[in-house]
């Protein structure tokens, strides 16, 4: 009879949807403790000790079939360079043997990502201008996430930076800098001719700027790379490659016409958008670099 | 320039609006200014799908649009027919009435200089969400989900809590995998077939099916691809990013996610069975005999999480579950009137999700921030609109009649009588499962609505006129779909013999 009365109780507390307490006397005994709940739940290897061996076995378990699936199939892939692959078909063949003419690059690549198959590259400049997005939208200092400490810590730091000598750091990074971003920018402007584009050269100049400001920190940065001109830059060089890429898709789409002239193939002001798309995507790459840099040390740029 | 076709510009156009709207938001400072662009954006899309829709259901069309200058196996290409077009319309409406009804959650939860990179992120989403259903090519296909993913996070994440946190790395984890299979499939389905695009991909999947030449590495990318695309919208046994993730978002993020971020890879796998890998394909490797043990699996397991759970976020969360194995169910059982009673699903719960969760978090909101069911009870009577959203919706996705829930149920059961050898079970489950919704569903129906003892509940009818509007239209939209689900049925499944061509 108790039992079923506990029962009933039970069902009726639930379908009222409270919280069901069976044993009241030593629920409120628990409860006076008031123990002081922590949202992080604190994973230490005792806690998880009863699960350890389950969950080791398991993932070894799970990776050798992985690893085992992964070999079979390799096993019954293609052979690496065989002529007669279901790779080399009529695609490649139209990528090498006209690729120059269609898209005016001497260099291959760059023709297939920013011509052919421009759609996925601009895809592609959208998640690093997201991911960068993102980065800011989790780091950038605000009210939320100011602490003292760290506040103290980056005055501390930018002291340092002023009056600390580091010869080595600075003239190195002053003669270097220069001619990394010099590199960066000839490997962009280069990008149809030969092998580097936006993406590669982008990175060099990346890191070229994230070098002077390790060396001269973040405050003389700011004197010419503010957030102002991040945002400017990456939204400018997106806007640019947006409007190019919507002109070509909505003139070739609808064979309109007005195609952009092609130019003389190994001129550097040959390949029609391809070398404005570069220096957009360079732009944008380099932008990102040094953003990521910047956020994740000051949580600012 | 008269032989232009506007209308079949419409899919590019609506993708470049949206990531174009992203981008120029990232110039903007203010929330309200971003909101504006933002729901304009969305509202001249929905226009736009709106003609579409009407364009090719009245041609009777599938087309696509040459992306460039190049033709089909070398240049990118949209696709776009009754299907996509349904689907873009859908996504459109309850994208705008999501964001304007949870608009002011966001200028409430958010810091106010990052409210514009939460809109910067909730236009990116919309674009990848189109390009997902749009696309022909299974590489921008894979970019847009890198793109979804990244937007994804940050919707979670935007509140700037510790819990938000958590939850945004442990979907992030979970989605990466995701992606990561898929990506895996594709490297090696391109080395066997040589091709990125669909129409072409399935003649050469064909011609492997025939030769039998690499045929352990076609299942194995088969299995790769639509695991990625089952842990990607949350099939049951992967499941475990959604509550930690939709409880610490703002409702806002979790309406979006859970009604339509999942139905945009829902969507994707649908166009894969159809055009790359083909309905016999699928078939011969067994593949939706799996989709739909899993899928049953999910409609059982969902419901009994969600009746364990005590946070409303973390129940509807769970409920998601379930409701993703109803759509697998359908999509598994590899006919066409089970694809027609899976699409017609998407669209049920897209409309009710949302609804459910806007509602829920305005009752977390008025009952002091605390998110136990216990805790809300008399919610409804202190906000009766959000309450009488709350319980539409319920009574839906429990399945009574007049809503749409109950006409997708008919449609499951309808679809079981045509595939021979899972009509038991899918009654069955759908039966236990129906049970299962309304024993969590209905409790919290009863404790919002259950007065709190010694309080005053004075109900507030000064709800913001954006939030009633949104709660109204979903109201709406969910009697229409129950009522008047002829045209859409009819549409859906002329779009799915289409597809099957």
């Amino acid at each position: 009879m108790e039992e079923k009365k506990k029962l009933w109780k039970h069902i009726k507390a639930w379908v009222d949807g409270e919280e069901v307490i069976l044993d009241a006397d030593k629920y409120i005994i628990t409860r006076s403790k008031k123990v002081k709940k922590d949202w992080r739940r604190q994973f230490s290897v005792e806690t998880i000790k009863g699960n350890t061996k389950l969950y080791g076995f398991l993932s070894v378990a799970i990776s050798a079939l992985f690893i085992g699936i992964m070999l079979s199939v390799v096993n019954d892939l293609p052979e690496f360079g065989n002529p007669s692959n279901p790779v080399d078909n009529e695609v490649m063949e139209r990528y090498l043997e006209s690729g120059i003419e269609e898209t005016g690059a001497v260099n291959f690549v760059a023709g297939m990502i920013l011509d052919y198959r421009a759609f996925d590259t601009f895809a592609e400049a959208n998640v690093l201008f997201l991911a960068v997005m993102s980065v800011v939208l989790l780091l950038k200092k605000d009210k939320q996430n100011y602490s003292e400490k760290e506040e103290r810590e980056n005055r501390e730091d930018d002291f340092f930076d002023e009056n600390e000598k580091r010869p080595i750091l600075k003239i190195g990074g002053k003669i270097l800098a220069p001619l990394i971003i010099l590199y960066g920018i000839y490997v962009v402007l280069n990008g149809h001719l030969s092998p580097g584009g936006g993406f590669s050269g982008g990175t060099i100049i990346g890191a070229g700027l994230i070098l002077y400001a390790s060396a001269y920190g973040q405050k003389k940065m700011q004197t010419f790379f503010t957030f102002r001109t991040f945002t400017l830059i990456c939204v400018g060089g997106l806007l640019t490659y947006c409007a190019c890429k919507s002109y070509s898709f909505f003139t070739g789409a609808n064979h309109v016409g007005f195609e952009i002239p092609k130019g003389i193939p190994g001129n550097i002001l040959s390949a029609g958008f391809i070398l404005p798309l570069n220096i957009c995507v360079g732009l944008i790459v380099a932008c990102t670099m040094y953003g990521f840099y910047a956020l994740f040390t000051k949580g600012d740029i | 320039m008269e032989h232009i076709n506007w209308i079949h510009n419409i899919p590019f156009f609506s993708i470049f609006l949206a990531m174009l709207c992203g981008i120029i938001t990232a110039l903007v400072k203010n929330g309200k200014v971003a909101f504006k662009i933002h729901s304009t954006m969305v509202f001249i899309v929905f226009i736009m799908s709106v003609i579409l829709l009407l364009s090719v259901v009245k041609n009777n069309e599938i087309f696509t649009f040459m992306m460039g200058h190049f033709p089909a196996p070398w240049g990118n290409e949209l696709r776009a027919g009754p299907l996509e077009a349904l689907m873009a319309v859908t996504f459109s409406l309850v994208m705008l009435l999501t964001v304007s009804g949870g608009a002011e959650f966001v200028f409430k939860d958010v810091v106010e200089e990052k409210q514009s990179l939460y809109f910067i992120m909730l236009n990116a989403l919309f674009g990848s969400m189109l390009a997902l259903v749009y696309t022909n090519d299974i590489f921008t296909a894979y970019v847009f989900i890198e793109v979804n993913t990244i937007a994804s996070c940050a919707l979670i994440m935007a509140k700037g809590t510790p819990q938000s946190m958590v939850g945004t790395t442990h979907y992030l984890v979970i989605s990466l995998l995701g992606s990561g299979l898929f990506l895996l499939g594709l490297c090696i389905l391109y080395s066997i077939t040589g091709h990125l695009l669909f129409p072409q991909m399935k003649e050469a999947i064909l011609e492997i099916i025939k030769t039998d030449q690499y045929r352990l590495p076609l299942l194995v990318v088969t299995g790769f691809m639509f695991i990625g695309i089952a842990i990607k919208s949350a099939l049951f046994p992967f499941h475990s990013m959604l509550p930690g993730a939709y409880l610490a978002a703002i409702p806002t993020s979790s309406g979006i996610l859970s009604g339509l971020v999942l139905k945009s890879y829902i969507i994707l796998g649908i166009k894969l069975i159809y055009c790359v890998f083909s309905a016999e394909v699928m078939h011969t490797l067994k593949i939706t005999e799996v989709l739909f043990v899993f899928g049953l699996a999910g409609m059982v397991m969902g419901s009994v999480y969600a009746i364990r759970e005590r946070k409303m976020k973390r129940m509807l969360a769970y409920s998601s579950v379930a409701q993703i194995g109803y759509i697998y169910m359908g999509i598994g059982m590899g006919s066409r009137v089970g694809m027609t009673a899976a699409c017609f699903h998407i669209l049920a719960h897209a409309i009710t999700k949302t609804l459910l969760f806007l509602c829920c978090g305005s009752f977390v909101e008025n009952s002091g921030g605390k998110e136990k069911i216990y805790h809300m009870r008399g919610a409804a009577l202190r906000n009766p609109l959000a309450g009488i959203g709350y319980t539409v919706g319920a009574l839906s996705m429990i399945g009574v009649p007049l809503l749409a829930g109950f006409i997708s149920k008919i449609y499951f059961a309808t679809a079981s009588v045509y595939s021979s050898g899972k009509m038991a079970a899918v009654l069955i489950v759908l039966g236990v499962s129906m049970v299962l919704n309304a024993l969590y569903f209905l409790p919290s129906v009863i404790a919002i609505w259950t007065p709190e003892k010694g309080k005053e509940n004075k109900p507030n009818f000064s709800v913001s006129p954006l939030f009633a509007v949104s709660i109204v239209g979903f109201v709406i939209l969910n009697f229409v779909l129950g009522i008047f689900y002829r045209p859409i049925t009819r549409i859906i499944q002329m779009s799915i013999e289409l597809l099957a061509q």
